[in-house]
C-alpha cells in the first residue's frame, strides 16, 4: 500500500482485496460487547474537516477510536482558518502536533496531494472537492462484496451528477480494478466531456440499463446544479434518472440499491424504494466504520 | 565598445563595434579600449516582450518596474510591454508616464506601458485610450489583459477607436460564462481530477469574434496568449483573408501541458502550474509550435506574472494564475523550437524581436542588427544547460513552472543601446 | 528430508500424530471430560492443529467439544516492526466463551508474546472460567512469565535456531524441522 490514501487510483487489485478482507474481519468487532482494538495505541489522528460533513467525520472518529488512536478533531469552522490562516500554515500546525495521519475533507480538489508536501504522516481523503472520496468507494464495494460475493464481472450502474461526484469518481476507478464492470448513467450536461477515457461505460437511458444491472447507485443531486442549467427542472430529472418504484421493479430480484447519502428523497431516489429490504444504505453507514478501520490499520498499524 | 567574435544570428563569427549607443561598424580582427570575448555566444537583437506583468504599482510585494526589468535584462530583453492591470488600474496617461519613467529611470530595459481599453478594466466604458497615446509613454497597444473585453459593442469600439492613432488592441479571449470558476484545460485531465474545465471554445469563439470585428471595421487586432489548435485554426483562416491580425504564444505554451497538473516533479495539483489562459494538451503544443514556425503565430511573449509564493503554496482552486518567464524564455524557445528544428536563430530574432517591436510600434528596437542601428543586443550562448532552480532568478517571484527541468542555453550579455545591462550572465 | 542440509526433522509425522492423541487425552483428563471445553487454535498452524485435536476427543471420548479460531496480530506487541500485517481469521463458537475453559491451540511456544496477545485479545471478546494453553512444541526461551499446560515436545534450542512447523492441510506434509 502507497504511505497516503488519496485517490483509488493508489490502490493495486492487492492492496484492494486485502484492505476488504481486512474490513470483513474487523467487522466482528463492530459485533462483540466491547468495539476496541489496542492496535493503534499511542497513534494520533487528526480529523481535518474544512467542509461541514457530521457523517464521515464522526465515521472516521469512530473507526480511529476503536483502534485505540488518539483522535484530534479540527474543524476549519471557528478556527484560525476561518480567519485566513492558509492550508500550509494549518499544516504545519497539525505537524507539529505530531500527527501520524490526517484524514482530510476539502472543498478543493486535489487539496490533499498539497497537505501531504507539507507533513510527514499519511493523507487519508475524506473527500476532496469534485475529485474523489476513496474510503467511500472501499465502503460501497465491501457492502456490494458482502451481498454478490465475487465483484468480478457484476454490472454496476452509477446514476446521477458524475460530473461533480467524487463518489462516482472513486467508485468508478475502484470498482474497475476489483472487475467490476460500470455503465455511468446521467444527462450528457452531468458528464465530463472526456468520460469516454473512463473505464466505464455511458449511457443517457436508465431504463434500458436497469434490467442488466447486479447493483444500481444513486447519486445526490445537489441543490446548486438545478439552479445552473444543467437540467430543466426537478421535475424532469427525476421522471428522466430518478429510481422510482416503476423502474425498481426492472431491476433483476437480487439486485441491490445504494446510495452514499443524503439524500433527496423524492428527487433521485423514491422514499419507498429507499427504505426496501433490498436498499443497503443503511448497512452502508455500519460499514463505513468496519472499512474505515481497515485503512487506518493498513496505513498505520505497521511500522510508518 | 568591441564585441569579439561572436556569431550574429548564429552566423559566422565577426566584431560589432559600438559607439555612442549605435552599431558603429561590423567586420573582422576590430580593436578597441574595451573589449568583450563573445566566443561561443551568438548574437542577437535585443528581445521585446509584449506582455510583461511588472505589478507596479499595487504589488510591489510580487514584482517592481526595477526587478521585473532586471529580470527583462537577464532574460536578453531591452524592451517589455508593461500590462495595465496594475492598482491603479493603467488606464490614464497619469499611471502610463509614471511606469514608463520608472522604466528610464532604472535604465535595466525601456518600459512601454500598455493602456487599459476599459476604465478599471471593467468592460464597460472605453478608457481615455487617446489620452494615452499622446502621453510620454506613447502607447499604441491596448489591453484589458486578465480579462476579456467579452462586449462585441465594445470591442468593435475600441478597435475602431485606436484606428486614429494606429494603436492596436491586444485582447484576452476568454468567454466568462464559459470559463466561470474554471481551473484547468477541460479534457481528459480535468476530468480525472474534479477541476472544472476551461474548455478550448471559450478562446476560440472570442478570437473568432474579434478577427470578424476587426476585419469589418479595417483595424487592427492581436490576440494575445494562444494556446489551442482550434485558435490558430482560425488566426490562419483571417490571416488567409489578408485581414491585419497578430498573435502571440507563451513560451510555457509551447513547452508544457495540463498532464503536469496531475503528474510533475513537484507533486499532483501544484499550483505553478496553474495559469490563464491554462497549460492544454500535447496535440495544442504541436500546433502551437508549427503555426510559430510558418508565421500563423507571429511572436512568443512571455505573460510573465509574478506572484508571491503565499498566492502559489496553497490548494490549487485558492492558487493565483501565471507563471514568471522573462528569464527563461529564450532557453524555452531554443528547447521547443531551434533544437527541434522548427526555427533558426534568424527566425527567433523575428518572433521575439522584430515582430513585437512593429506590433507595439517600437522604432527603437527589433531593428536587424546593421550598422547604423540602436546597439540593442543579446548575447547568448546556445551550448549551456542549465537545471532552473527558483532562488536563480532576479525576479522578486518565484514562480517558475521549470524547477528541476534542465534547459538549454545562456544569456551571457544584453546590451541597451550599447550600455551593458548583463555582463558575464550577471546584472551589469 | 528436507532440501536445506542445515536443517533437521525433529518430529515426523507419526510423532506429531502420537504427541496430538497424547495432548487429547490428557486434556481430556485434566478437565475431567472436557465438558465446558472450547478450543480454540491461533491461525494460521494453530488452527489447524486445534481442529486435529477436537476431532481426537471425539474419537476417544466421543465428546464435540467447540473448535474456533482467535487471531491475534491486532494485539501483538511487535507490530510497529513491519509494515502492517494482513489479519487472520477469528471464529468464536456461537454461544460465546464466557464461563468456558478456554484451551488455546498454537504450534510453537518460544518467548510467550504471542500466548501473552492471545490473553489480551481474550479479555476483550469475554470471561472465560479459565484458560490453558497446548503447544506441539515447546522451544524454551521464555520470555514472559508464560507455561503451557499441554505439551507435544520439548525441544531443546539455541536462541539462533529456527523451528518450523508443517502441517499437511497447509504444507502438504507433517514434520517439525530444526532449522540451524
Amino acid at each position: 500500500m502507497n504511505k497516503h490514501l488519496i485517490s483509488a487510483a493508489d490502490l493495486s487489485k492487492d492492496d484492494a482485496l486485502l484492505i476488504l478482507d481486512t474490513a470483513e474481519e474487523l467487522a466482528r468487532v463492530s459485533e462483540r460487547s466491547i468495539k476496541k482494538l489496542p492496535t493503534l495505541r499511542g497513534r494520533t489522528v487528526v480529523n481535518l474537516f474544512f467542509e461541514d460533513s457530521t457523517r464521515t467525520r464522526i465515521s472516521f472518529e469512530a473507526a480511529a477510536k476503536r483502534l485505540s488512536a488518539d483522535v484530534i478533531n479540527f474543524s476549519a469552522k471557528g478556527s484560525s482558518v476561518s480567519k485566513g490562516e492558509s492550508l500550509k500554515d494549518t499544516a504545519l500546525t497539525l505537524e507539529a502536533m505530531g500527527a501520524d495521519a490526517v484524514v482530510m475533507r476539502h472543498g478543493a480538489s486535489g487539496a490533499p496531494y498539497r497537505l501531504a508536501n507539507w507533513i510527514r504522516g499519511s493523507v487519508v481523503n475524506a473527500g476532496d472537492g469534485t475529485h474523489e472520496h476513496p474510503t467511500q468507494a472501499l465502503l460501497d464495494a465491501f457492502t456490494m462484496r458482502r451481498h454478490l460475493k465475487n465483484l468480478e464481472g457484476r454490472k454496476i450502474t452509477i446514476v446521477g451528477d458524475v460530473l461533480h461526484s467524487r463518489v462516482a469518481r472513486s467508485n468508478v476507478l475502484l470498482l474497475s480494478t476489483l472487475g467490476a464492470d460500470v455503465t455511468l448513467v446521467a444527462p450528457p450536461t452531468l458528464l465530463p466531456v472526456s468520460v469516454g477515457t473512463w473505464p466505464c461505460d455511458v449511457s443517457y437511458d436508465l431504463d434500458a440499463v436497469l434490467p442488466k444491472s447486479d447493483v444500481i447507485m444513486m447519486l445526490r443531486v445537489q441543490k446548486e446544479r438545478m439552479n445552473a442549467a444543467y437540467f430543466p427542472s426537478e421535475r424532469e430529472y427525476s421522471r428522466r434518472y430518478g429510481l422510482d418504484r416503476d423502474r425498481f421493479a426492472k431491476l433483476p430480484d437480487d439486485a441491490i440499491v445504494m446510495h452514499p447519502g443524503p439524500m433527496n428523497r423524492g428527487m433521485e431516489i423514491a422514499a419507498e424504494v429507499a427504505d426496501s429490504a433490498r436498499s443497503t444504505i443503511v448497512e452502508q453507514v455500519a460499514n463505513g466504520v468496519t472499512t474505515r478501520m481497515a485503512v487506518l490499520y493498513l496505513l498505520l498499524g505497521g511500522e510508518i | 565598445m568591441i564585441i569579439k567574435n561572436v556569431r550574429i544570428l548564429g552566423g559566422e563569427a565577426a566584431d560589432i563595434r559600438i559607439e555612442d549607443g549605435v552599431i558603429a561598424e561590423i567586420g573582422q580582427d576590430l580593436t578597441g579600449p574595451q573589449e568583450i570575448d563573445g566566443r561561443g555566444a551568438i548574437a542577437l537583437p535585443g528581445l521585446v516582450d509584449l506582455h510583461t506583468h511588472l505589478r507596479e504599482p499595487g504589488r510591489e510585494d510580487a514584482e517592481t518596474v526595477l526587478t521585473g526589468t532586471q529580470s527583462a535584462a537577464k532574460g536578453g530583453y531591452t524592451a517589455v510591454h508593461a500590462m495595465a492591470n496594475t492598482m491603479p488600474v493603467a488606464d490614464t496617461a497619469g499611471v502610463v508616464e509614471q511606469i514608463w519613467r520608472l522604466g528610464q529611470e532604472h535604465g535595466y530595459c525601456d518600459v512601454q506601458p500598455v493602456g487599459a481599453v476599459t476604465v478599471g478594466l471593467e468592460g464597460r466604458q472605453l478608457a481615455e485610450l487617446g489620452a494615452m497615446a499622446d502621453s510620454a509613454a506613447r502607447v499604441r497597444v491596448f489591453s484589458d489583459d486578465g480579462k476579456c473585453v467579452d462586449d462585441a459593442v465594445l470591442m468593435r469600439r475600441a478597435l475602431e477607436y485606436v484606428k486614429a492613432f494606429d494603436g492596436v488592441v491586444a485582447q484576452h479571449a476568454q468567454e466568462p460564462k464559459l470559463t466561470k470558476d474554471a481551473q484547468m484545460n477541460e479534457g481528459v485531465v480535468s476530468g480525472r481530477l474534479g477541476l472544472a474545465g476551461w474548455p478550448a471554445v471559450a478562446e476560440e469563439a472570442i478570437i473568432a469574434r474579434d478577427c470578424l470585428l476587426a476585419a469589418h471595421v479595417g483595424s487592427r487586432l492581436h490576440v494575445c496568449h494562444v494556446s489551442t489548435a482550434g485558435s490558430v485554426e482560425i488566426i490562419r483562416w483571417a490571416k488567409g483573408k489578408g485581414w491585419n491580425v497578430t498573435a502571440e504564444v507563451t513560451p510555457h505554451h509551447l513547452l508544457l501541458t495540463d498532464e503536469l497538473v496531475e503528474e510533475s516533479p513537484v507533486g499532483s495539483y501544484n499550483p505553478i502550474y496553474k495559469v490563464n489562459p491554462p497549460l492544454r494538451t500535447s496535440a495544442d503544443v504541436e500546433a502551437l509550435r508549427a503555426a510559430l514556425a510558418d508565421g500563423t503565430i507571429d511572436i512568443v511573449a512571455t505573460d510573465h506574472a509574478p506572484h508571491p509564493v503565499e498566492d502559489k503554496e496553497t490548494e490549487w482552486a485558492a492558487a493565483a494564475m501565471g507563471m514568471i518567464g522573462l528569464e527563461t524564455a529564450l532557453s524555452v524557445v531554443q528547447e521547443a523550437m531551434v533544437d527541434t528544428g522548427l526555427l533558426d536563430w534568424a527566425g527567433v530574432a523575428e518572433r521575439m524581436s522584430a515582430a513585437p517591436a512593429r506590433i507595439g510600434r517600437l522604432s527603437g528596437h527589433g531593428r536587424p542588427l546593421e550598422v547604423g542601428a540602436p546597439a540593442n543586443i543579446v548575447l547568448y550562448d546556445p551550448t549551456a544547460r542549465t537545471e532552473i532552480k527558483p532562488d536563480m532568478f532576479a525576479s522578486k517571484s518565484r514562480n517558475t513552472p521549470y524547477e528541476g527541468i534542465s534547459l538549454p542555453g545562456k544569456v551571457v550579455a544584453t546590451f541597451l543601446r550599447g550600455k551593458a545591462t548583463v555582463l558575464e550572465g550577471k546584472l551589469a | 528430508m528436507s532440501e536445506n542440509s542445515s536443517s533437521r526433522a525433529v518430529l515426523e509425522g507419526p510423532d506429531i500424530h502420537r504427541a496430538l492423541t497424547r495432548i487429547a487425552h490428557e486434556i481430556l483428563e485434566r478437565t475431567k471430560g472436557a465438558s465446558d471445553v472450547i478450543l480454540l487454535g491461533i491461525p494460521t498452524r494453530g488452527a489447524t492443529l486445534a481442529h486435529r485435536i477436537g476431532e481426537r476427543l471425539e474419537q476417544v471420548e466421543d465428546v464435540k467439544v467447540p473448535v474456533g479460531s482467535l487471531d491475534i496480530t491486532m494485539y501483538r506487541d511487535d507490530l510497529r516492526t513491519k509494515p502492517a500485517r494482513a489479519l487472520g481469521h477469528t471464529e468464536l463458537p456461537a454461544d460465546g466463551i464466557d464461563d468456558k475453559l478456554i484451551v488455546l491451540v498454537d504450534d510453537v511456544l518460544f518467548s510467550g508474546r504471542t500466548i501473552r496477545a492471545a490473553l489480551d485479545a481474550l479479555n476483550d471478546l469475554g470471561r472465560p472460567r479459565a484458560v490453558q494453553l497446548a503447544v506441539l512444541v515447546d522451544r524454551g526461551h521464555r520470555e514472559l512469565p508464560i507455561r503451557a499446560d499441554y505439551v507435544g515436545k520439548n525441544l531443546p534450542t539455541a536462541k539462533s535456531e529456527k523451528v518450523k512447523v508443517f502441517l499437511a492441510e497447509t504444507d502438504g506434509r507433517d514434520a517439525v524441522e530444526l532449522i540451524k
